[in-house]
């Protein structure tokens, strides 16, 4: 039984259906990873395990509870956090103020989740009182990943999160995400760098048009010499 | 050495106090404006009519206690009848919000919608205010009249020229520190005030984050009727209460918020100031400071008064132009979009 | 759905008010309301090219409506040979100086290169010219305005027919326009809109002080008239002869008479604006005008010089208002800029747009009429009803008395309603703007 799973997910915006009875699934302490070509529906599918994009048939289920009703803020209460692939941070509040925006919902006191951030981003703890939109890309980015474990997610969907950062910043970035999985969170994410997340992930699915073209695991995947060909660019 | 120092008491009676206090009135009226664009994203054309609104209720609840004998003299009596006003101000906000602008919330509709939606409100208040109270001018200040007064400043001194200070501006000035203050303490500190702040800087990010759109828009208007009743009942102990000023007050509001930079506090605060500075230093009439400090050969024959206070609208609007073409943010770096 | 002929249907309804108006109070009264209402027409299709074609939100209406009217005085008000013979020599060396400081600050920007001295040097020019202009011009001022002060005091205007102000008014408006679109235009919207209602509160400021141009509030009556006095046709045998035809007396045949020939020229107008601008609507311009409307963005891209279209549509829909606003100071017969409040001129023709339907000129046309009808008639409605409702307080209570005073103010709560109604349950207005409804908004 997955932790986070959507079932046969038909929809999109409007009228026209982007997704076709695709289903994608993650375990807790895994990581899963969608890849495909552009419009293939990658972020679509995200978005509508997160309820961003409404569902015609199908249906998304947490730790066994049919979610597919839920809200997005009421997904992030039973525990899913997102990170968008753009407009991810509060660009006009420091780096503290972001990360207690996260745990914006938590009662209790979070300040040890904010220490166990600043461990795995400790660049963050430096620059907690600048304002977020002053940060490099990278720095970004740590950003909204911190702030999205901020409710101490079960499931951690992240769109594309090296997007528009340098080699070196994305391989640190793939690190961090590979330490948060191991912490036991399921984590969920889209990247255009189909290779190298594969080859972090402990589950990759292939979508095309909508439709699931090709799920297996990380490794399975980039040694099929058919994928490789056609969306790892050889 | 005394002219130079007279010229200086000169200024400050005639420019310095009055536009310290005028630039308080317009930075509370521009904090309003400024928080109902940062969260509900629309530049509000109700909110002069709102502060004559609340400040209405203030002005009925001082007479009521004036009849009933109370008073807090040498404070004026508006100031106990405040709470009247705000709270009134604020339920006549929400119920707008309830009625009239969730609805459009709702849908998205585009900014222009709500811009017309708030002439329609704008309409509503500025007829209820006409018929309840009238389209003349109230008085409703009562308390002591000076803080400081020109004879006794001059008897203190030695100078010639002495220095005024009424109550309503000291009293202006001190309520605006203390209402800036606890505005920017919320803003900063309160898990609400941040919330708010979130929203206006992403509201996605925000919803994401599990901050509830209607409460957040709850306490922006209730904080935007509580800061109009406020502003408007000072410059109504300053200068007077007469409805149709407080729909003209709306001009050098919106120059005040967009020259700080739309949407950001801090810039509504430093653009009340920036106006009313403006207002005051071009339309007042330099003959007798130049009379102190110019050498006797300069002395000017006419009143040497840049533009006559009839068009001190035009100040706000060539302040609003100059930002808006050099720096369209504002001071502060507001909302672009 | 059956599509149902609104438009017709809206009209005949209005139709069927006036007349209501006609056979309950009086024709007179009938053929003010509609006299005005034509003007509200007129005012209202000119905020609706700004509006309704081009999305431009101008809240600068009453500015251009009084500028219209301030043109009305100076093309037919005599001209006061005195004031000129005091201050002709001072007037002419405020012009040259004006002249040569505007030459000066434009040879100095064409020879310093851009940055902090040329700003400092057009400051001081500017600062310079001013005082300048003010040294020749404050004693003109002077002595313009102490000739004969009760009467005149001010510089008069041409002495010409006053229907020649339509056009002229138009035309002073358009100018104003267009100054202001070269600084105002780039601005989104909601800042449009407040730099035009700012520019509303100076140009009504100018027009209440400069007594020696419009005499300020002292006012301007007794303007010359394009029809007939009714003086002289209750006197002329003639017209006695023809008023008993209708079995009328003189006097109120007079009058009705006299009404009936400003809606001649006034429907002329509306009749002449509303072709052209259907004319202009469907041409290639207008597809054009719509297209840079609906997508800004397309329309930029697709090579079409989006601040070009908005300038022209802006100056346009400006002299309209300017036309309008003359035709009303003419009704009038005087011009007196205290009665020219924003609610009135700028927020009233905003509702007119927005109930007829924005984009559509049947529809602004329709809310003209429609609005000011209310607008009219809501007065002695809402002291009937108010007086209805308070009877029971019996005669002589003072919260009686009190809302009876404040009556005539329910009219603009009425106004807020309709429009807050309008836009909640048929926001495309009454006659919605067909090229949206067939795509099926």
């Amino acid at each position: 039984m997955s932790l986070l799973r959507g079932e046969g997910m038909t929809g999109g915006y409007g009228g026209a259906d982007i997704l076709r009875k695709c289903t994608i699934a993650v375990e807790a302490g895994e990581i899963a990873v969608i890849v495909g070509p552009n419009g293939a529906g990658k972020s679509t599918a995200m978005k509508a395990i997160f309820g961003m994009v409404g569902l015609r048939e199908g249906r998304v289920v947490l730790d066994g509870k049919d979610i597919t009703g839920l809200s997005p803020q009421d997904r992030v209460r039973e525990g899913m956090a997102f990170v968008p692939q753009t407009g991810n941070v509060f660009a006009g509040m420091t780096v503290e103020e972001n990360l207690e925006m996260g745990a914006y919902l938590r009662t209790d006191d979070f300040s040890g989740t904010m220490e166990q951030v600043f461990e795995l981003f400790p660049i963050l703890k430096d620059k907690r009182r600048q304002a977020a939109g002053e940060l490099s890309g990278g720095q970004r980015q740590q950003v909204a990943v911190g702030r999205a474990l901020m409710t101490r997610p079960r499931a951690l969907m992240l769109d594309e999160p090296t997007a528009g950062v340098s080699p070196i910043v994305m391989d640190d970035l793939f690190d961090r995400i590979v330490e948060i999985g191991r912490a036991g969170v399921a984590v969920l994410m889209v990247e255009q760098n189909a290779a190298q997340a594969l080859s972090i992930a402990d589950r990759g699915y292939v979508l095309v048009t909508g439709e699931n073209r090709y799920s297996d695991t990380g490794e399975a995947l980039l040694a099929n010499a058919e994928v490789r060909r056609s969306f790892l660019g050889g | 050495m005394e002219d130079i120092l007279n010229a200086v008491v000169l200024l400050s009676n005639f420019v310095v106090v009055p536009a310290l206090a005028y630039g308080s009135q317009l930075a509370l009226g521009a904090l309003g404006v400024t928080l109902i664009y940062g969260i509900l994203r629309f530049a509000n054309f109700a909110h002069g009519d709102l502060m004559a609104f609340g400040t209405m209720f203030v002005v009925m609840a001082t007479w009521w206690m004036q009849g009933a004998g109370l008073s807090i003299d040498p404070l004026p009596t508006a100031l106990l009848a405040l709470p009247f006003g705000i709270a009134a101000a604020v339920a006549v906000s929400l119920l707008t919000d309830r009625a009239v602008y969730r609805f459009y919330r709702r849908n998205k509709s585009p900014a222009m919608i709500f811009v017309i939606v708030s002439i329609g409100v704008m309409f509503l208040m500025n007829g209820v205010v006409r018929m309840v109270i009238g389209p003349d001018d109230r008085s409703f200040g009562d308390g002591a009249r000076f803080l400081i007064k020109v004879k006794e400043f001059r008897e203190a001194t030695g100078l010639s020229e002495g220095l005024a200070l009424k109550l309503s501006q000291g009293l202006t000035i001190a309520v605006t520190v203390a209402v800036v203050v606890a505005l920017f303490r919320f803003l900063q500190k309160s898990r609400t005030g941040k919330a708010m702040r979130a929203y206006s800087d992403n509201e996605d990010l925000a919803l994401l984050s599990g901050v509830s759109p209607d409460r957040v828009v709850l306490f922006a208007w209730a904080i935007a009727g509580t800061l109009a009743t406020i502003a408007g009942t000072l410059y109504g102990l300053d200068k007077s209460f007469k409805p149709f000023t407080y729909f003209q007050l709306l001009l050098p509001i919106f120059a005040a918020a967009i020259v700080g930079g739309i949407g950001h506090p801090v810039g509504a605060v430093v653009g009340g100031y920036i106006v009313a500075f403006s207002e005051v230093t071009v339309t007042y009439a330099y003959r007798k400071f130049l009379i102190y400090v110019a050498p006797e050969s300069w002395r000017p024959e006419g009143l040497v008064q840049l533009l006559s206070t009839e068009y001190k609208f035009a100040v706000s609007f060539v302040i609003l132009v100059v930002v808006l073409l050099v720096r369209p943010t504002g001071i502060f770096r507001g909302k672009v979009i | 759905m059956r599509e149902v002929p609104r438009a017709p249907l809206c009209f005949a309804v209005m139709a069927g008010l006036l007349m209501l108006v006609g056979f309950g109070q009086s024709w007179s009264l009938a053929l003010s309301i509609f006299n005005l209402c034509l003007i509200s027409a007129v005012m209202a299709l000119g905020l609706n090219m700004q509006w309704g074609y081009a999305g431009l939100f101008n809240v600068g209406v009453m500015g251009f409506a009084a500028l219209g009217g301030v043109a009305a005085v100076l093309v037919s008000a005599p001209p006061v040979a005195e004031a000129w013979r005091v201050a002709w020599s001072d007037l002419l060396a405020a012009a040259l100086a004006l002249l040569a400081s505007v030459a000066a600050i434009v040879a100095a920007r064409r020879g310093i290169p851009p940055g902090g001295l040329r700003m400092a040097v057009t400051a001081f020019l500017l600062l310079v010219g001013y005082g300048a202009v003010r040294v020749f011009f404050d004693p003109a001022v002077e002595a313009i305005e102490a000739v004969d002060p009760a009467k005149t005091g001010f510089l008069g205007g041409l002495g010409l027919p006053v229907i020649l102000a339509w056009p002229i008014g138009g035309a002073v408006a358009a100018g104003a326009a267009w100054l202001i679109a070269k600084v105002a235009l780039g601005l989104r919207a909601d800042y449009l809109a407040i730099a035009t209602l700012g520019i509303a509160e100076i140009v009504l400021a100018i027009l209440k002080n400069e007594d020696w141009l419009t005499r300020g509030v002292k006012n301007v009556t007794g303007l010359d008239r394009p029809t007939p006095y009714e003086v002289d046709l209750r006197d002329s045998a003639g017209f006695q002869d023809f008023a008993a035809g209708f079995g009328l007396d003189a006097g109120e045949a007079s009058t009705i008479v006299v009404k009936l020939c400003y809606t001649g020229l006034f429907l002329a107008v509306l009749v002449l604006i509303l072709v052209l601008a259907q004319k202009a609507l469907h041409s290639p311009w207008g597809r054009m005008m719509r297209a840079v409307r609906d997508n800004e963005v397309a329309a930029e891209a697709m090579g079409k010089d989006v601040t070009r279209r908005h300038l022209e549509i802006f100056v346009i829909g400006a002299a309209v208002i300017g036309m309008a606003g003359a035709m009303l100071t003419t009704l009038d017969g005087q011009f007196t800029p205290g009665s020219y409040q924003p609610l009135r001129f700028t927020f009233l023709v905003w509702v007119m747009v927005i109930v007829g339907g924005s984009g559509n000129n049947w529809g602004a046309v329709l809310g003209g009429f429609f609005v000011w009808f209310v607008w009219i008639e809501a007065e002695p409605v809402g002291a009937w009803a108010m007086d209805v409702a308070t009877a029971m307080l019996g005669e002589g209570s003072s919260l009686r008395e009190h809302l009876l005073a404040g009556a005539p103010y329910m009219r603009v709560c009425v106004m807020g309603l309709i429009l807050l109604l309008v836009l909640r349950f048929s926001p495309r207005g009454l006659i919605p703007d067909a090229v949206h409804r067939r795509a099926g908004h």
